[in-house]
């Protein structure tokens, strides 16, 4: 829970990404403090899930730089100088980081034990009894210990959703991505998704950043908050700050507009 | 009625033969199927040539061809191999190339999303593809691997013109002693279909045991 004084991080700086034509991300820095929270807002292609999906290095960068946990994430030192990361670097840095999906991305072929046990008996060597101790302790944590021998296409979306936040947790990442992991579910299915996320976000001391659009969610949750428009940060302070007394013209229309369409700030 | 039991036992060996040959050439088949398949999608572009190579080489030229290739041809640079070897490695050969289209499509039809899970859970490549990709991409090859496999038993036929005893061989042996062509070319009709059967059964069965779960019910 509570945010460590020291070193971020992460640190980026004055990073770029282009899809074609479309300028993405545009110089954009900021800097995420050890176990911070941080919830990450603004319209769509503004650029919010393009930063977590380089985080996760499924897209590289342009221009610019990025440093987690004191490393650079598409570089490394090799004979004292800066080279483009090769696949054991990436590898590397991959084990400091988690994500969950919008779609979950569970492997439909496993069941629910194995989506949680696979990756840290492969990728850490854990035995797998070991495996199966810690992937139940999560699958409890999340409510789903009695669906560890389901298949994926047997379970909700909102199930889905925790079992998919299960297996990312079972490497022990440092920090964790949540790409709109509420966004694909039934209105009615949030909530228990939503919950989890809140029980990690108290008991941990992850760093976690939260791409959503559930803006009475990322108030309560967040230590900070991002206002994203057009790949640059409009707006960055504490949630009541930006949700109550949003400074830039640019935020108060972006949440007027979420208040119009029914949701909670 | 006793002379034909006599002939009809020669047919019996020759589907013995038949059976082998589509057995032993389905196996080779599938090896250079995921070889092929998979060097096509290779990072390195001189695997994906050579992989482009010889799937349009042997789909491209006939299998007769091929086949008198490996047994008249390939003597003459010192390979020699007997009819059953040759039988198998044309047979073999031929329908790879053909399953090495089917299995870079079924690898390539599996989602995105699936390759990015397993970025973020940290496998290497040869961790996604082995214990992600090629098990759900398996699935969806089955059906025309079931195909090729039938495919395979009916052009094995051509090995009886390198003198392989086999079903059609066997029958033509029957044909010229007995001047019956009915009674040897029924039984090799029934024949051939009743091996088809049992590949389309097995490869149902087979499907059907690797896709439970999948589609939300289990039992």
């Amino acid at each position: 829970m509570p945010v460590v004084d020291g070193p971020p991080i992460i640190e980026i700086n004055g990073i770029s990404k282009s899809f074609g034509a479309f300028k993405v991300l545009n110089d954009l820095s900021f800097t995420v403090a050890p176990g911070e929270k941080l919830a990450l807002i603004g319209p769509s292609g503004s650029g919010k899930t393009t930063i977590l999906r380089i985080l996760m290095t499924l897209e590289g960068i342009d221009g610019g730089d990025i440093k987690v946990d004191g490393d650079h994430l598409y570089q490394m030192r090799h004979n004292g100088r800066l080279q483009p990361a090769d696949e054991a670097h990436l590898h590397k840095m991959r084990k400091k980081i988690g994500m969950v999906f919008q779609l979950f991305n569970l492997f439909p072929h496993k069941c629910v034990l194995d989506n949680v046990t696979l990756a840290p008996m492969l990728t850490k060597g854990v035995a797998r009894k070991d495996a199966e101790r810690h992937a139940m302790e999560l699958l409890d944590m999340v409510g789903l210990a009695d669906k560890a021998k389901s298949m994926p296409a047997q379970l909700s979306g909102g199930q889905k959703q925790r079992v998919a936040i299960a297996r990312a947790l079972a490497l022990q990442p440092k920090i964790m991505l949540f790409d709109e992991v509420t966004s694909a579910l039934d209105p009615e299915l949030v909530e228990e998704v939503l919950n989890v996320l809140w029980k990690l976000c108290r008991e941990t001391d992850m760093t976690m950043l939260l791409v959503t659009h559930e803006m009475g969610f990322a108030h309560d949750f967040a230590d900070r908050v991002l206002f994203f428009d057009r790949g640059r940060i409009v707006e960055d302070g504490k949630p009541d700050e930006i949700f109550r007394h949003p400074k830039q013209e640019r935020t108060q229309a972006f949440l007027k507009k979420i208040i119009a369409a029914g949701h909670r700030v | 009625m006793g002379q034909w039991a006599g002939y009809l036992q020669l047919i019996f060996d020759g589907a013995i033969v038949t059976i082998q040959l589509t057995l032993m050439g389905s196996a080779l088949a599938l090896v250079m199927a995921f070889l092929a398949g998979l060097g096509r999608l290779s990072r390195f572009a001189p695997v994906r040539w050579l992989a482009t190579a010889y799937i349009e080489f042997f789909r491209g030229t006939s299998i007769f061809v091929q086949l008198f290739w490996a047994y008249f041809v390939l003597p003459l640079f010192g390979f020699s191999l007997t009819p059953l070897q040759a039988g198998v490695l044309a047979l073999g050969l031929n329908v790879g190339a053909y399953g090495a289209e089917v299995v870079r499509g079924a690898i390539k039809s599996i989602g995105k999303e699936q390759y990015e899970a397993c970025t973020a859970l940290n496998f290497n490549r040869w961790q996604g593809l082995r214990y992600i990709i090629l098990p759900q991409a398996f699935v969806l090859m089955l059906p025309t691997f079931g195909n090729n496999a039938i495919e395979l038993l009916k052009a094995s036929a051509v090995v009886s013109l390198i003198s392989l005893a086999d079903m059609t061989f066997q029958a033509q042996v029957v044909r010229a002693q007995t001047g019956s062509t009915l009674v040897p070319f029924l039984t090799i009709l029934v024949l051939y279909f009743a091996i088809a059967c049992v590949i389309s059964f097995a490869i149902r069965g087979l499907e059907r045991h690797l896709t439970r779960g999948l589609d939300g019910i289990r039992s």
